[in-house]
C-alpha cells in the first residue's frame, strides 16, 4: 500500500505543449539578459496540480536542488483540504510556491513570476497570484473537455485557447508524447509511464534555471532502489526533460540565479516539522534523558510523529495512543517515570488535552505540549495556517493555571524554540506549551544547522535518596520555585502526588484557605520568575526609538522582516520586534514599546497578541489582522506600515 | 522496619502504611481491599521503591495516599493512560492502577480497553460498588437496570455493562473476579494477577454501604453465599452450593445447572483458564440474582493467556534500531544527507 502511495507521489501527470519562440520572448521581457543567460536575483514558482499529480514532491525536490545551489529561499505548500478530493476539481488543487534568489529570503513571496499548471482547476486556484506579464506553463492534457468541467469553466470556454490569458506569457507543453518517447520500449505500462511525467517538467525546470539533476537522481534512487526499472524510467524522464530544454536552446534563454550571500557556515534545508522533532532529540540527548513522545495523529502535526518514530535508535519512544487524552496522560505517566514527555497536537487536540495540562500544572512534572496550528475554530481549515490558539495556550484551563509559552519564528527556528521550550519544562519544572503552526510546519528554509557541542545544556534536578529517617518533601522548592524530579525506583522517596491542592512542602492534599491562596500564588510566581531565565526582548532591525513598532510572534516573522526592511529602505521610521517568550514575556518588553508612537500587532487571529500587550502594559497597540488560512503578504504589511510610520 | 534478604528487602503490611488518615466512610469495602493489598504487596518480592499505585478519581482513586509507595491520584479515568506512559517508558517498575466503574467503565472506557488490547503489564483493580460514590450516589455504568437513585428517580433505563465481558470481548489476558467480603480469595487472586505477565485485571465487588449498600449481599452473605456463588479454579469441575451438591455441564454452547444427585462429577463443566471460548460463556453468568432462575455468579481466574505486552516489543524495536544503526548521533542527524557550506 505504502508504495502504491509513494508512487502516486512521485509520478504525476503532466503534459505540456510548448511554443518556444514565446518562452523566449517572455525570459527576455522578465529578466536583464546577458550574453545567453538571463541573471536575475530572485525567482518565484509556483507548482500547481491534482493532489495525486506530485506536486508536493516535484516542490521538494526543487527546494532541495536550489538549497544545494546556495540560494536562499523560502517555500510555502498549500495542500487540498481532503486528501482524495475528486481529480481534476477546485478541492483538489495542491500548490507548492518557493521564492529562492541571490538575496535574502523570508517569504514564500507575495506573487509569483511562473505558475506551472498541471490542469485548468489549478490554473484557476491559483492565477490571482501570478504577477502581470507572469509565466504560465500549461498541461494542455489538463485543459481537455472534462477538466475543463471540472475546473467548472463554463462550456465551450478554454483559458488556454481563447485569448483570456493574454495579459500573461502563455505556454503550453505536451509531456505526453514527450515521456511516451522517452520510455518506448522500456517495458513499463502506458500508466506508469504517465506518472513519469512530473519528472519531465522538473528536468525542464532545472535546466531552465541550470541547476544539477544530481539531488533528485539520488533521491529517485533512495525512494525506489528496490524496483530498479522505476529507478531508470524516472531518472531517464528527468533527463529528458533537462534535455528537452537544452536541444532548444537556440529558441530560449536560460535563468540563472547566483547563491545568496548569506552568513558563512553549513547549511541544510529543512522543514518546520522535522526541525521540531530533532529539537526535541537534541533536547534529550544533551539532557541525557529518554524521550517520550505521546500522540494522537492530527493535521498539521503527525509529521512530528513519524520524525520522531524513525529515530528509535536515539531511544525515542512514541506512543500513539488511542486519543488526545491518553496521548497526553501516557506522556504524564512518562514524564513521572523520568523521561523527556512530549505531546503533539493541533488546536481540536489541545482543547481535549486540557483538562490533563492541569494536572502537569499541579504535578508540576516537565512536559512539553506542541501545538502546531491551525485554522479554527472546532475543525475549522486543517490544512490551513492561523495564529489563533495563542489565548488557549496562555488562559485554556479551568482554575488558575499558568505555564510557560513558546512560540516559534521560521521553519529552522522550531529547532531553537521547542529545544528552549524543553530547557525551560526540565529546568524549571513545569509543562511548556510550544507553538508551531501549519505554515512553518511544511514550511522550508536553509538552516544552518548546529553543532551539538554548541547548544545550551539543559540539566535535570533529580531528587536524591535522603538520610535515614529524614522525610522526603516532594513540593520543596529551589530558587526558581521548582520542585525536585522524584522518579519511581529512588529508595527512600516514595511519595504521592495528584490533582487536588497540594500542601506547601509535602504535598499532601491540602483544604486549607491560605494554602490554596498561597500555593495559587506561588505557582504563578513560579512561572513569572521564568522571565529571569531568558534574554531580553531584541529588535529585529530598525532604530530603537521611533514613529512605529511592529510586534509580531510566530510565523509572520519572514513577511514583517521583508516589510519593515523595505519601509525602512524607503525611510520609514519603522522597527520590528519578534517574540519568543509568549508567557512570560522578556522583561524588557514594557519599556521596549514605549520607546515608539505607535505599537502595530500583525496577526493571523481576530486580535490575541494585541489584547495581551494592551492587558499587561496599557499600551494603546494596534492590531493588524488577517484571518483568511493563508500567511500574510509583505505588501500588504508594508501598505499597513505605511499609514503608521 | 526494612531489613534485606537476597537483595530484596523485607517491608511488611507496616511499612506500606502513610501519614495520612484513611478517609472512606466507615464500613466501606475500600477498607478490606487495602488491607489485602498491603498484606499481599510484601509477599511478592518486589522493591517498594519499584511499586507505584496510580489511579483516577472516585472513591476508589484515593487508594494511592495510603500506600507508602509511589503513587499519582491522577484525572477522572485516565490513571489507566498514565500508568500505560510509566509502563512504556520504565519497564521494570510494577505499576498498579486503582480505579472504580464509574472510573474505568465509563469516562475513562476507552483507554480502559486500548490497554488491555495492547496488554501492558500493569495490574488493574477495577472497584465495581455499582454506583458514583464521591458525587453522592448517581447510577453507573454498571448500575442494574431500573436502579434508583438521585439521577434516575423513575429507574435507570441504562442497561448495564457487563465488565468482564467487555474485557474479554478487549482482548484482556489475564480476567478475574472477587470481592471485597472474601479476604482470603482476593489475596489469592491478587498474587496471580500479579504473576501474570500482561494487562491482569481484577474485577472486586465493593460494597458502598453509604449509597448501594448491599449490592453484593446475596454473594457475600452466608445465607445465600454457597448457592449463588461459584468458585473457579483451573482444572477444577464447577460445583457450588452450600451441601457442594450443584455443578455446571455445558452441552455444546449452552450451560446447566445440573444436582449431583443426577449428574457424576466427571460429566461436569471442567474449569480450563485458557479456553477463551468456555471464559466467554462464564463471563455470561450475569443475571440478576434478584430474579431467578439464573447461574451463581463465578468468581475467580475466568481466563488467563501468555501474549507479548506492548512495552516489551516496543523496547525490543528500541534494541533492534540501535543494533542495525548504532546508537543515534546527534551530530549526523542535524547534518543530514543534503548540505553545503557558505564560505566567508
Ligand atoms: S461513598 Fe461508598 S464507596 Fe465511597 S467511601 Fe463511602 S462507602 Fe465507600
Amino acid at each position: 500500500m505504502r508504495y502504491a502511495k509513494d508512487l502516486a507521489e512521485i509520478y504525476g501527470v503532466v503534459n505540456f505543449l510548448f511554443t518556444f519562440a514565446q518562452l523566449f520572448a517572455a525570459f527576455a521581457v522578465l529578466f536583464k539578459m546577458e550574453n545567453t543567460t538571463l541573471h536575475a536575483t530572485e525567482a518565484t514558482i509556483l507548482f500547481a496540480g491534482d493532489s495525486g499529480d506530485g506536486i508536493q514532491l516535484t516542490g521538494d525536490q526543487f527546494t532541495n536542488t536550489a538549497a544545494l545551489h546556495g540560494n536562499d529561499l523560502s517555500t510555502f505548500p498549500n495542500f487540498p483540504a481532503e486528501i482524495r478530493a475528486p481529480q481534476g476539481t477546485l478541492a483538489g488543487v495542491s500548490g507548492f510556491q518557493i521564492k529562492f534568489g541571490s538575496t535574502e529570503i523570508y517569504t514564500p513571496g507575495d506573487h509569483c513570476d511562473m505558475l506551472v499548471v498541471m490542469n485548468a482547476a489549478a490554473l484557476k486556484a491559483n492565477l490571482k497570484q501570478l504577477k502581470a506579464g507572469g509565466i504560465i506553463i500549461a498541461n494542455t492534457e489538463g485543459f481537455d473537455a472534462k477538466n475543463l468541467r471540472l475546473a467548472k469553466y463554463p462550456d465551450g470556454v478554454n483559458p488556454i485557447e481563447d485569448g483570456s490569458l493574454d495579459a500573461f506569457r502563455l505556454f503550453k507543453i505536451d509531456v505526453t508524447k514527450m515521456t511516451k518517447a522517452t520510455l518506448e520500449g522500456s517495458g513499463l505500462g502506458t500508466k506508469e509511464i504517465d506518472r513519469t511525467k512530473n519528472m519531465f517538467v522538473l528536468g525542464f525546470i532545472y535546466w531552465i534555471y541550470n541547476r544539477s539533476l544530481e539531488t533528485t537522481i539520488k533521491f529517485i534512487e533512495q525512494k525506489f532502489g528496490k524496483r530498479p526499472e522505476i529507478v531508470e524510467a524516472n531518472v531517464k524522464t528527468l533527463k529528458a526533460g533537462y534535455h528537452y530544454g537544452e536541444t532548444s536552446e537556440t529558441f530560449m534563454q536560460r535563468v540563472e540565479i547566483k547563491a545568496a550571500q548569506i552568513a558563512p557556515g553549513n547549511y541544510r534545508n529543512i522543514n518546520g516539522n522535522p526541525a521540531t522533532a530533532y529539537g526535541l532529540i537534541a533536547a534529550a540527548q544533551k539532557s541525557g534523558l529518554p524521550l517520550f513522545l505521546g500522540s494522537y495523529p492530527i493535521t498539521p502535526a503527525s509529521d512530528i510523529l513519524h520524525e520522531l518514530s524513525r529515530h528509535k535508535n536515539f531511544g525515542v519512544r512514541t506512543f500513539q495512543a488511542e486519543d488526545e487524552i491518553a496521548a497526553i496522560t501516557s506522556a504524564i505517566g512518562a514524564a513521572f517515570g523520568g523521561s523527556l514527555a512530549i505531546t503533539t497536537s493541533s488546536g481540536p487536540g489541545i482543547a481535549l488535552k486540557t483538562e490533563a495540562i492541569g494536572l502537569a500544572i499541579m504535578l508540576e512534572l516537565p512536559l512539553v505540549i506542541i501545538n502546531v496550528q491551525r485554522g479554527g475554530p472546532s475543525t475549522g481549515l486543517p490544512t490551513k495556517t492561523e495564529q489563533a490558539d495563542l489565548l488557549q495556550a496562555i488562559y485554556g484551563r479551568n482554575g488558575e493555571a499558568p505555564l510557560p509559552v513558546i512560540a516559534a519564528q521560521s521553519p529552522g527556528d522550531c529547532f531553537y524554540a521547542v529545544y528552549e521550550a524543553c530547557r525551560i519544562a526540565v529546568e524549571h519544572s513545569t509543562p511548556v506549551f510550544f507553538l508551531s503552526d501549519g505554515y512553518l510546519a511544511n514550511g522550508a528554509e536553509p538552516w544552518e544547522y548546529p553543532v551539538s557541542a554548541d547548544l545550551k545544556p539543559i540539566k535535570a534536578v533529580f531528587a536524591e535518596a535522603l538520610p535515614e529517617g529524614e522525610k522526603f518533601l516532594p513540593y520543596k522548592r529551589d530558587e526558581k520555585l521548582a520542585r525536585k524530579w522524584a522518579v519511581p525506583g529512588v529508595k527512600g522517596l516514595e511519595h504521592r502526588i495528584g490533582g487536588l491542592e497540594k500542601e506547601h512542602d509535602t504535598g499532601n492534599i491540602s483544604y486549607d484557605p491560605d494554602n490554596h491562596e498561597f500555593m495559587v500564588k506561588l505557582r504563578a510566581e513560579k512561572v513569572e520568575r521564568i522571565a529571569d531565565f531568558i534574554p531580553d526582548q531584541q529588535i529585529d532591525q530598525g532604530p530603537s526609538k521611533g514613529k512605529l513598532l511592529v510586534v509580531g510572534w510566530g510565523s509572520t516573522y519572514g513577511a514583517i522582516k521583508t516589510a519593515v526592511k523595505a519601509a525602512l529602505e524607503d525611510g520609514y521610521s519603522v522597527a520590528h520586534a519578534h517574540i519568543r517568550y509568549m508567557n512570560p514575556f522578556p522583561k524588557n518588553l514594557g519599556e521596549l514599546m514605549k520607546q515608539y508612537d505607535h505599537v502595530l500587532v500583525p496577526e493571523m487571529n481576530n486580535g490575541q497578541l494585541v489584547r495581551l500587550l494592551r492587558d499587561k502594559y496599557l499600551v494603546p497597540a494596534e492590531g493588524f489582522n488577517k484571518i483568511k488560512g493563508i500567511p500574510f503578504t509583505s505588501t500588504e504589511l508594508l501598505e499597513k506600515i505605511k499609514t503608521l510610520a | 522496619m526494612s531489613t534485606v534478604v537476597n537483595d530484596i528487602p523485607v517491608f511488611t503490611a507496616k511499612d506500606l502504611v502513610t501519614d495520612q488518615e484513611v478517609r472512606w466512610c466507615p464500613g466501606c469495602g475500600d477498607y478490606s481491599i487495602l488491607k489485602q493489598v498491603q498484606t499481599v504487596v510484601p509477599e511478592l518480592g518486589l522493591k517498594r521503591e519499584e511499586i507505584v499505585f496510580i489511579s483516577g478519581i472516585g472513591c476508589s482513586s484515593r487508594f494511592p495516599y495510603y500506600m507508602e509507595t509511589y503513587g499519582m491520584h491522577s484525572i477522572h479515568g485516565r490513571a489507566t493512560a498514565i500508568a500505560s506512559g510509566l509502563k512504556i517508558s520504565r519497564p521494570e517498575l510494577s505499576v498498579w492502577i486503582i480505579t472504580g466503574d464509574g472510573d474505568s467503565l465509563s469516562i475513562g472506557g476507552n483507554h480502559f480497553i486500548h490497554l488491555l488490547r495492547r496488554n501492558i503489564d500493569v495490574n488493574i483493580l477495577l472497584f465495581n460498588n455499582e454506583i458514583y460514590g464521591l458525587t453522592k450516589g448517581q447510577y453507573s455504568p454498571t448500575s442494574e437496570l431500573g436502579k434508583v437513585t438521585k439521577s434516575t428517580p423513575m429507574g435507570s433505563v441504562d442497561h448495564p455493562f457487563n465488565p468482564l465481558a467487555l474485557v474479554l470481548g478487549a482482548d484482556g489476558t489475564f480476567v478475574a473476579r472477587s470481592m471485597d467480603r472474601d479476604p482470603i480469595h482476593l489475596r489469592t487472586i491478587l498474587k496471580r494477577a500479579n504473576a501474570h505477565k500482561g494487562s491482569s485485571l481484577v474485577e472486586i465487588y465493593q460494597n458502598c454501604n453509604v449509597f448501594n449498600d448491599g449490592a453484593f449481599e446475596v454473594f457475600t452473605e452466608k445465607s445465600s453465599k454457597a448457592d449463588e456463588t461459584l468458585f473457579i479454579e483451573h482444572g477444577q469441575p464447577l460445583v457450588f452450593g452450600a451441601q457442594k451438591d450443584k455443578g455446571i455441564v455445558i452441552d455444546g454452547f449452552t450451560p446447566r445447572v445440573v444436582s449431583l444427585n443426577d449428574v457424576s462429577a466427571n460429566d461436569l463443566w471442567i474449569h480450563d483458564e485458557t479456553d477463551r471460548v468456555k471464559a466467554g460463556i462464564l463471563t455470561r453468568f450475569f443475571d440478576d440474582p434478584k430474579h431467578g432462575p439464573h447461574f451463581p455468579r463465578p468468581f475467580g481466574v475466568f481466563y488467563a493467556e501468555n501474549r507479548f505486552t506492548y512495552e516489551t516489543a516496543l523496547n525490543q524495536q528500541l534494541e533492534d534500531a540501535i543494533a542495525a544503526k548504532g546508537p543515534g548521533d546527534l551530530d549526523a542527524l542535524l547534518r543530514g544527507t543534503n548540505t553545503w557550506q557558505v564560505k566567508g
